[in-house]
């Protein structure tokens, strides 16, 4: 660290700036991102308009007071659909990453924890699995499974398992090793408590920081398949499928996709923001 | 080298296969009677076992298993199910379009990400850091396709310097380099985010070695010491990172395709899923693993190349 940074203008008063605009960036992203999920669960009571409501007369309209965001080519506000667009988007989110993080660990623990045969396998399937292109992987789940919420889930968190699998082997490999774990063999603790209320909680820093990175990369494989098409079948909002119908109407109505995608852009970069400021408060070699 | 390389290729075999199986099972799990999904439910009894009977699903799933292994040993992906055309044919009438997409974007960013990379960690917390540091953020942040609409409002809509519907024509050189320009920057600049940050941080950890002490207290320029002692052995991360980059460079080509209506693989599997051509579909799947495995492996191969001390043997 200290060799690192003098290559650099070695002050402290840089650093101490930079350490504070880090965690200047995780209070920001977490007030962004707090501020996303109240949007979404107070959608139905803060959303000026019902997100399925058709105005035949209001068709493409742009922003105005009204309608701060516009409308749509079925002249549906695009504020309310934005809104309660986030609730899918954030759901699937955040349920698949749960999901991904519970699958993934339990599995990576156990190989790295028995090591063996077991861990061989485990470490080849998950190789060629992250060798596969995580959005391939997800659009092909999805275009067999059918389009609907619950697939949408299981396909994100299908994509997300081996990369928790990989690093919850790593690190219960490296506590394996350790003297505490010796300890609690010779006082014959199980395999199972020793997994769950030692091995566990202390990958919890990775695991977190991870989940926040994964969220992020949820919520994008959530837009990006409904704007392929692939999402929860309309008119139920969706902020990629929002951003697919404005991008249909690019020429007429440009705000109709721009609005969607920065409701995208802005959750992606306070959760990155989140994930990124974590990652440098738990983890010090990180913070170079 | 030569040992290590088809060493690598043999190794690449038992992936290949795992993943071809992945394929062909995940194709076969579509719920339902593919033949009503295909067909639709008004469809005769007669018209859905001549279905059946085409797509050898009258078969055991063993056998059907045996001659989809079989058919891409021989480099056949077999036929397309809306078009009967043969899917090979298909898959290399736009393969050079994915290809010189995947690769100006490549240039684009490494040409880019790794100065900026090396720059931000040589003038650690400074103004090339802190833009390299948001520069980053947003790359990671940006799904394909919302930069891409934002390219495309910005530089087409607004600006008019690129088309909004790239031409047809791209036989002419001219216009087939005019319309790959935007695309390319998409996909180039959303690299750069990650090019950038393995960069830095591997110079970052580089440049705090004692040769590089030694090597500055000899009296050597900065820029030698910056770029022939610690750049060498920066470059295995970004390697590593490039190379891991190829997988989702391809699904973010997908979104570029659709997005700038460029012909080309991504475009072939939207329409495959548009029109549930199930046995294009696979053939695609199956291109793009091997587009991986050989992405892995020309990676692994660059190790040898770019530090010596990564044995070969």
């Amino acid at each position: 660290m200290s060799l690192a940074a003098s290559s650099g203008p070695p002050s402290r008063r840089h650093s101490r700036l930079t350490r504070l605009t880090r965690s200047m960036g995780l209070v920001i992203g977490l007030a962004v991102v707090v501020l996303m999920i109240v949007a979404a669960l107070v959608a139905p009571w803060i959303a000026p308009f019902d997100p399925d409501d058709q105005d035949v007369l209001l068709i493409l309209s742009a922003p105005d007071a009204t309608h701060w965001f516009g409308t749509d080519a079925f002249g549906r506000d695009v504020l309310s659909r934005v809104l309660w667009g986030a609730r899918v988007s954030l759901y699937v989110g955040f349920v698949a990453t749960a999901l991904g993080i519970v699958i993934g660990s339990a599995i990576g623990i156990v190989a790295g924890f028995y090591g063996g045969l077991i861990d061989r396998a485990v470490s080849a399937s998950t190789d060629i699995l992250l060798s596969f292109p995580q959005l391939i992987m997800g659009l092909l789940l999805v275009a067999v499974l059918g389009a609907s919420l619950t697939n949408l889930i299981i396909a994100i968190a299908i994509t997300a398992v081996p990369a928790f699998i990989r690093m919850a082997r790593s690190s219960a490999l490296a506590m394996r090793e350790r003297d505490f774990i010796d300890a609690c063999r010779v006082l014959g603790y199980s395999d199972l408590r020793i997994m769950a209320v030692h091995i566990l909680p202390n990958s919890l820093d990775e695991l977190v920081v991870m989940a926040s990175l994964w969220m992020a990369s949820a919520i994008r494989t959530e837009s990006t398949l409904a704007f392929i098409g692939l999402s929860v079948p309309p008119p139920t909002a969706t902020w990629g499928g929002i951003v697919r119908e404005g991008f249909d109407n690019l020429l007429d109505a440009p705000w109709l996709a721009l609005f969607p995608s920065l409701a995208i852009l802005i959750v992606m970069i306070g959760l990155n923001m989140v994930g990124d400021g974590l990652r440098d408060a738990t983890d010090p070699r990180a913070a170079t | 080298m030569l040992k290590f390389a088809l060493k690598r290729l043999l190794l690449a075999i038992p992936t290949l296969w795992a993943v071809l199986t992945i394929v062909f099972v995940l194709i076969r799990i579509v719920p339902g009677d593919p033949t009503i999904v295909i067909l639709g439910d008004q469809a005769s009894e007669q018209a859905r076992a001549d279905l059946r009977e085409k797509l050898g699903l009258a078969k055991s799933i063993f056998s059907q298993y045996i001659d989809f292994m079989w058919q891409i040993a021989h480099g056949d992906l077999g036929r397309s199910l809306a078009t009967n055309r043969p899917i090979m044919s298909d898959v290399l009438s736009v393969l050079p379009y994915t290809l010189e997409l995947t690769l100006a974007s490549l240039i684009v960013g490494t040409v880019i990400g790794v100065p900026l990379g090396v720059l931000a960690a040589e003038k650690r917390d400074g103004f090339a850091d802190w833009f390299a540091r948001v520069f980053s953020l947003a790359g990671l942040s940006f799904p394909a396709f919302v930069s891409g609409i934002l390219l495309l409002i910005v530089f087409s809509l607004k600006l008019r310097w690129f088309p909004v519907i790239s031409s047809a024509n791209l036989v002419d050189p001219i216009e087939r380099l005019r319309a790959l320009v935007l695309p390319a920057l998409n996909l180039g600049l959303l690299m750069v985010a990650y090019v950038t940050r393995v960069t830095r941080s591997g110079m970052l950890k580089a440049l705090g070695e004692d040769y590089i002490r030694t090597a500055r207290s000899k009296g050597l320029p900065s820029r030698i010491v910056v770029w022939r002692h610690a750049f060498r052995n920066a470059l295995v991360p970004v390697v590593t990172v490039v190379g891991l980059y190829l997988g989702v460079l391809i699904g973010n080509a997908v979104l570029t395709e659709i997005v700038f209506n460029r012909p080309g693989i991504g475009k072939l599997i939207v329409t495959a899923l548009n029109q549930r051509d199930y046995t294009l579909l696979q053939g695609l799947m199956v291109v793009t693993a091997f587009a991986v495995v050989l992405a892995n492996i020309l990676t692994d191969l660059t190790y040898g190349l770019v530090d010596p001390r990564v044995k070969t043997e």
